[in-house]
């Protein structure tokens, strides 16, 4: 029996679709589940609170103690749902105070442990508030201290951000991490906002099609993406080719790299360090080659240029260049990147 | 050219008064209604409402305060009342959970049951009033057993009224339960479950309250139907003054022997059954 934490294998098999994800958790860390609509992350939390049951070869362990047969209410996880769920004919209070009911305590005791936890959340003012009452940052913490009422030994957060608009949750956001630190158990959060997941996580774990296909910490995911959807994610061109040394191969193109890799590997590269020019630059600067213009679309102060070619790639320019380039779709450009602005690194 | 330059905004813009179009559109075509869904309209209008009105006119106005105030009227209206509440009480004690196995417990045959449970909408109330004798008469198949061992008989008697009320009345609660059932939002039921609530306290402390406005809707359809009730409880209680003539009883009786007083009685079940469903409509039509 190794130390405590969780550690499972979820396994869940329906007719179109399969989840198969081990997930290990230590106290004290909180991983994120990170995946497009339909990765199966949702299922995966469900399966860890046991509204979920788990197929044949799955199993999950928390503090050494087997749980996959262990029923819903009897597990010793809390979960925050995406839309929090709130029970509306409760008070906020009675709300947070309806997991220590639960599980024996007094009337009084269980006030009294919400109280102290809606404190802690900075909510003691609106105790006696109906959840309707609550703005959505409001019902956000009392769905956080209704979970962490039952002294879970695993937190479940589903999208915990997702309902909120952007102003309040970068608050939030803030709050939620620094509740999430205090917390000495096992967190397990489940997201497709990147920027939720760098910010609240130790670890990500990324799930497409029900089976993770990367793992590491935030900074490591964000630097060396393996699959289009997180380069999508963290913003970077990426490409799959075969190392030679200080060159990838890509396609019919010869990326020259800083970084030596052999065999199977990973080009990626920001789209603002790619460089877009009319006619041929003079020299014979590397890594260029002849694209054509699909789309330019704006990119927050800048303007975001979807090239087409031998590969496809995005490339960030400033609104002066789309004009004096005349940047507009169809037209054929010549892109490149320096080397020094590649990563590359082994499949 | 520079299209996709254009900002997100623009378009959604574009989209919204797109909408506003559509609604006026919409109020712009609603002008006036067909005659041929107005005339039967107004026709279906007036021949529920002609009736009701006839009782009024034709209620003996000079002596009404009078003849409420006749014994056997108030003993009437006392014993309805009373019948009709607790055959809703029993309905409500057998009826939420009987809606709540259909609702939530996925089990063989439950299409079957679900028929069952509304045959006594469809069934004559006499031929109920029947089959309940044949049960629990004092020779019937439970009715005899209940006899010799409690010595309990229901045919003829206040209990019996009861008996036959919520038999025919149950499947309003039933069906009125089971939909509010299925329109609850699961995940409720789910988040309490995962704050270690058995599946009991879930339904007591989450689900009843979640779908109480449907409760309460049922339950005043039920005591509307127990109100009433006539067949059923004639054939299975009988109509003796005092413990099973119900006000429905009276003015069959009455309008026998004393049409006016059938009038009054009329009037008054009328009026207490106005009154009650006025004051909850909005809610259970809301509910429902």
């Amino acid at each position: 029996m190794s130390g405590g934490g969780l550690r499972a294998r979820l396994v869940v098999t329906r007719p179109a679709f399969t989840l198969d994800v081990a997930l290990e958790v230590a106290p004290g860390e909180v991983v994120a589940l990170l995946g497009p609509n339909g990765a199966g992350k949702t299922t995966a939390l469900r399966a860890l609170a046991g509204l979920v049951a788990l197929s044949p070869g799955g199993e999950i362990s928390l503090d050494g103690r087997a749980l996959h047969a262990v029923p819903a209410e009897r597990r010793p996880v809390g979960m925050v749902f995406q839309d929090y769920l709130l029970f509306p004919h409760l008070s906020a209070l009675d709300n947070v105070a309806f997991g220590p009911r639960c599980r024996g305590a007094s009337k009084a005791e269980a006030r009294r442990a919400a109280a102290a936890l809606l404190e802690r959340v900075g909510l003691a003012a609106h105790a006696a508030a109906r959840p309707r009452q609550l703005s959505g940052g409001q019902a956000q913490r009392v769905a956080l201290a209704r979970a962490l009422a039952v002294r879970p030994r695993l937190l479940l957060l589903d999208e915990p951000l997702a309902a909120l608009d952007a102003h309040t949750r970068l608050e939030i956001r803030s709050q939620l991490r620094r509740h999430l630190a205090d917390f000495d158990g096992a967190t397990v959060l489940v997201t497709h906002d990147p920027l939720d997941a760098m910010v609240l996580a130790d670890r990500l774990v990324v799930v497409e099609e029900g089976a993770v296909v990367q793992e590491g910490t935030p900074g490591d995911v964000a630097r060396r993406p393996r699959t289009d959807y997180v380069a999508r994610l963290v913003g970077l061109n990426l490409y799959r080719g075969a190392g030679d040394g200080g060159r990838v191969k890509v396609g019919e193109l010869l990326f020259s790299t800083i970084e030596q890799v052999e065999g199977q590997a990973f080009v990626a590269f920001p789209p603002a360090a790619v460089a877009l020019y009319r006619s041929r630059p003079d020299g014979s600067p590397r890594n260029l080659w002849q694209a054509r213009i699909d789309g330019v679309e704006r990119h927050g102060d800048n303007v975001r240029v979807h090239l087409d070619g031998p590969i496809g790639a995005f490339a960030d320019v400033t609104p002066a260049a789309v004009a004096e380039l005349d940047l507009t779709p169809g037209r054929t450009v010549w892109a490149s990147v320096k080397a020094t602005e590649t990563h590359a690194y082994p499949a | 050219m520079d299209a996709p330059l254009t900002p997100a905004p623009g378009r959604s813009g574009a989209g919204k008064s797109g909408g506003r179009g559509r609604a006026a559109r919409e109020r712009g075509v609603s002008g006036r209604a067909p005659l041929a869904l107005l005339v039967p309209a107004v026709l279906g209008l007036a021949f529920l409402v002609l009736p009701l009105a006839g009782l009024l006119v034709r209620a003996p106005w000079p002596t009404l305060l009078r003849r409420l105030a006749e014994p056997y009227v108030l003993e009437a209206l006392r014993l309805s009342l009373v019948c009709a509440t607790l055959a809703t009480a029993v309905c409500l004690v057998l009826g939420v959970p009987l809606a709540w196995l259909l609702a939530r417990v996925a089990f063989p045959g439950r299409r079957v049951v679900r028929a069952l449970v509304t045959v006594p909408l469809v069934l004559p109330p006499v031929v109920g009033g029947v089959a309940l004798l044949l049960v629990l008469g004092r020779r019937g198949l439970l009715g005899q057993w209940l006899e010799s061992a409690f010595g309990v008989t229901l045919p003829f008697t206040t209990a019996g009224v009861v008996v036959a009320e919520a038999f025919v009345a149950m499947p309003f609660l039933v069906i009125s339960v089971e939909g509010a059932l299925r329109g609850a939002d699961r995940r409720y039921e789910e988040a309490a479950a995962t704050l270690g609530a058995s599946r009991w306290t879930v339904f007591r402390r989450v689900t009843l309250p979640l779908i109480a406005p449907g409760v309460a809707a049922g339950a005043v359809l039920c005591w509307a139907r127990a109100l009433g009730e006539f067949g059923a409880t004639i054939t299975f209680a009988g109509n003796f003054p005092g413990t099973t003539r119900t006000m429905p009883l009276a003015v069959y009786l009455a309008l026998e022997t004393e049409p006016e007083a059938a009038i009054v009685l009329s009037l008054v079940l009328l009026a207490v059954s106005v009154a009650i469903l006025a004051g909850l409509r909005d809610r259970w039509v809301s509910a429902s």
